[in-house]
């Protein structure tokens, strides 16, 4: 474990854009802290500290000097390695003939900085989803092999995270190129780095680093310790999924669903939702057409229409959808847990429906029968 | 010209009789008589009083409602050992549908009046032939239920 | 070009034949626009067809898996297939496929087959039943029920009387309604199932069901109650697709992917989610 002391900060986002990455951060836009491409250190969102709650998010000034006080982006970081909006192909039509020709894929290199360990837990089930299975998604792959994970582990839990359920956080052991830990107390303003894969060590090589002490990491695992002492949500896992499918028609799911708006935020600000509608686009000649593919939500009334209607007609099946694919067969079709724990879906759901509330509701009911 | 069999053994190789106990079957087969329609003859028609049922032995049966100003509609085709008639066992006992033999038909005809009759007096004949009977009437309008839905319809036009 | 960058480009072929087969329903005879080998395919599987400046749809593949070309037989009752209507000789078309898991024709060998088709489900089951009857001496008794809306309804009509002529196939067939210019069965396709008129082993047997749900549905309890298991009845099942290689996510019936993990289904593995309802 090495230490990067504050000022050197931007000596890791220097060395990064050296090698070609372009350098991706947390920062704020709009009232909201979101990632977006940065130049220094001084475009985190510094000085501000996120309230995350069922229906409720707020960014508030803060005097901390923490670069990463704020525990979870808003946006979620699905969007860089899966784009809202994606061309897959052109087609020209000449004299009744067709050609195709598939996007170019990207290569742009990425490093994303400030995942948090949720975040990174996500990354990999998209991995299973758009890049392991028998068809990949190629631009999906390409962008994944060209991004670098520069995880911050988390000190502080907002009032929304369950990652301690989903055994995907405070603190990531594996799978990403750095982990990074930030210590303001008890000596300078520091980080912690460890490096989890070749790419990260040859990083951590070039930037010549001290050994962190022993107080530094007790320091880091004091503070993550905090961290999942202040998760106040469960998601008990035990025989959900077989809780969840067995109770299909339990009275919860018309509770819930006069409740939901059907507006489909969830799915937005969820990591790990990967549904997408593929779209035509005719030019006004008749003679180009793009097919496209962009971002789309079970709760889409459209998502389940076959040739003579739409299977899931109604709030409470489309609730249903959306939480036994995340929590139960998911399991079945990718061998994990869909949730990942991050809470965005309470704090997003315009009228705070929690997750973990209801999946417990519903099992609790089926051990009641 | 062979020698006939008795009714009661015919009755036997229908599989609506096959396991009714000798006592109630003999009792019935009292009341049947062999029967022969040609093509296009019918077998009962709409609105007549339905006095008589039938176990096709060989032969179709087309079940049909006459539309005025239109060509009949067959709803249902019944063949060698199914029931035609239930209409019989329902008051005010008038047959719903017509019943065409679209081939050379086979058939044993049995005395519903005679029958009703006998099982008012005799009551454990009675659940013989409503034991029986339940089944075949739930069948029928079980598929009749599945006809209605029209599956094969058109997504827009279907019910 | 990657496997994956090849599933998801269609490639251009040309329609070489139109057959009108019903009132709504046409078939399209396809070959490869560039000259290249004819698609290989496995009886079941469908293909992604897309019409330039309209969209793609999901068509089971319908046709002789032995034969030259690719065949379609696609029923015009969306924004897609109202347009693919009016295309002709000569029309190219893009071609992503094939994709599924298909009937279990391999499997079956040496079992009875039970072919039970409603409405337009005869297509997708049209290669099964080429494929059996090219290898005839691999299975034990076969029969073909098939069930449609009306007399012109019947999908296919003159095979399926051609296959009825052949001493070593029990073909019969059915309709919801008829005038009574219709000599034959009347009623649903359940009913047409009758081990006194066609012998079957139901513990030996193999079903194939393609149709409407709701006829799957009666089909399969029919057969249950005959003593076909379970793990021996295969259904066919149809959700939206978009993508048809698993990753767009609109396919799924409770854990299934249709297009990767079906649309061929034993009974036995769907039944859970097969009756749920709105799932």
């Amino acid at each position: 474990m090495k230490l990067l002391t504050r000022d050197r900060f931007d000596d890791l986002l220097h060395l990064l854009r050296e090698q070609g990455y372009r350098t991706l951060a947390p920062t704020v836009r709009d009232g909201a802290v979101v990632p977006r491409e940065i130049g220094t250190a001084a475009e985190l969102p510094i000085g501000w500290r996120d309230e995350h709650a069922p229906g409720h998010y707020r960014l508030l000034p803060s005097d901390a000097p923490d670069l990463f006080g704020c525990v979870l982006t808003a946006e979620p970081w699905k969007a860089q390695l899966f784009p809202a909006e994606r061309t897959l192909f052109t087609v020209t039509r000449k004299a009744g003939r067709l050609t195709f020709t598939a996007a170019p894929p990207d290569t742009t290199r990425r490093a994303l900085i400030g995942l948090r360990p949720c975040e990174l837990r996500a990354v990999e089930v998209h991995d299973a989803v758009l890049r392991d299975g028998p068809y990949a998604d190629d631009d999906y792959a390409g962008r994944r092999a060209g991004a670098l994970t520069v995880v911050v582990n988390c000190t502080r839990a907002a009032a929304t995270c369950f990652c301690t359920s989903q055994k995907s956080g405070p603190r990531a052991t594996a799978g990403f190129d750095l982990a990074l830990t930030e210590l303001v107390a008890d000596g300078p303003h520091r980080f912690t780095v460890e490096a989890g894969s070749a790419t990260g060590a040859a990083l951590l090589e070039q930037l010549d680093l001290n050994d962190a002490t022993g107080a530094d990491r007790a320091a880091v695992d004091a503070g993550c310790a905090r961290a999942a002492a202040q998760i106040s949500r469960r998601l008990k896992g035990a025989g959900l999924p077989a809780a969840l499918l067995a109770n299909l028609d339990h009275p919860r799911w018309d509770e819930v669903a006069a409740r939901c708006l059907n507006c489909g935020n969830c799915t937005q600000v969820c990591p790990t939702c990967f549904c997408v509608a593929v779209e035509e686009r005719p030019d006004l000649a008749g003679i180009e057409a793009t097919r496209s593919r962009r971002w789309d939500s079970c709760f889409n009334p459209a998502h389940s229409y076959v040739a003579g209607g739409v299977i899931r007609n109604n709030t409470r099946s489309r609730y249903r959808q959306w939480l036994t694919h995340k929590l139960a067969t998911w399991h079945d079709q990718f061998g994990h847990s869909g949730c990942v724990g991050c809470g965005r879906c309470i704090a997003w759901c315009p009228v705070g429906i929690d997750i973990t509330a209801e999946a417990q509701a519903i099992r609790q009911g089926a051990q009641g029968d | 010209m062979e020698p006939l069999k008795p009714l009661d053994e015919l009755l036997l190789e229908h599989p609506f009789f096959a396991d009714m106990a000798e006592g109630p079957r003999k009792f019935i087969a009292g009341c049947g008589r062999n029967e022969v329609f040609h093509a296009g003859a019918y077998l009962f028609r709409e609105g007549e009083p339905a006095d008589r049922f039938f176990l096709i032995r060989h032969g179709s049966v087309a079940v049909e409602l006459h539309v005025p100003g239109r060509e009949p509609l067959v709803v249902d085709t019944l063949q060698g050992g199914d029931i035609a008639g239930w209409s019989w066992l329902v008051p005010p006992h008038r047959w719903a549908n017509d019943a065409r033999a679209t081939t050379l038909v086979r058939a044993i005809s049995l005395d519903g009046k005679c029958l009703r009759g006998k099982c008012e007096e005799d009551h454990s004949v009675g659940y013989e032939v409503f034991k029986r009977f339940i089944p075949v009437i739930a069948g029928r309008l079980s598929a009749v239920r599945l006809q209605l839905m029209d599956v094969y319809g058109d997504p827009g036009q279907r019910r | 070009m990657s496997a994956a960058r090849a599933a998801m480009l269609p490639r251009p072929y040309r329609i070489t034949r139109v057959r009108r087969e019903l009132r709504d329903v046409f078939t399209w005879e396809l070959e490869p626009a560039d000259g290249g080998p004819p698609l290989a395919y496995a009886p079941g599987q469908f293909n992604m067809l897309y019409l330039h400046g309209v969209g793609e749809v999901p068509i089971s593949i319908s046709g002789d898996p032995a034969g030259a070309t690719l065949v379609h037989t696609i029923r015009a009752v969306g924004a897609v297939t109202d347009v693919m209507r009016k295309l002709g000789k000569g029309d190219e078309i893009g071609v992503r496929g094939p994709f599924g898991v298909g009937w279990p024709v391999a499997e079956a060998e040496g079992s009875d087959l039970l072919i039970v088709a409603g409405g337009l489900g005869l297509a997708p089951l049209r290669p099964a039943i080429h494929h059996i009857l090219a290898q005839r001496a691999r299975y034990g008794s076969v029969a073909i029920y098939y069930g449609a809306r009306t007399p012109a309804d019947l999908l296919y009509r003159k095979e399926l009387e051609r296959w009825r002529g052949r001493f070593d196939l029990f073909v019969e067939a059915t309709v919801d309604a008829a005038d009574t210019s219709w000599a034959g069965r009347v009623g649903v396709v359940p009913k047409l199932i009758d081990p006194h008129q066609h012998r079957f082993d139901p513990d030996h047997s193999v079903a194939l069901i393609c149709g409407p749900e709701v006829m799957m549905r009666f089909t399969v309890a029919a057969l249950q109650n005959l003593g076909v298991p379970d793990a021996r009845l295969f259904v066919s099942m149809e959700r939206n697709m978009h993508c048809a290689v698993g990753l767009c996510g609109h396919c799924q019936l409770g854990p299934e992917f249709i297009c990767k993990d079906g649309p061929v289904f034993s009974f036995e593995r769907i039944a859970p989610v097969f009756h749920a309802r709105e799932l």
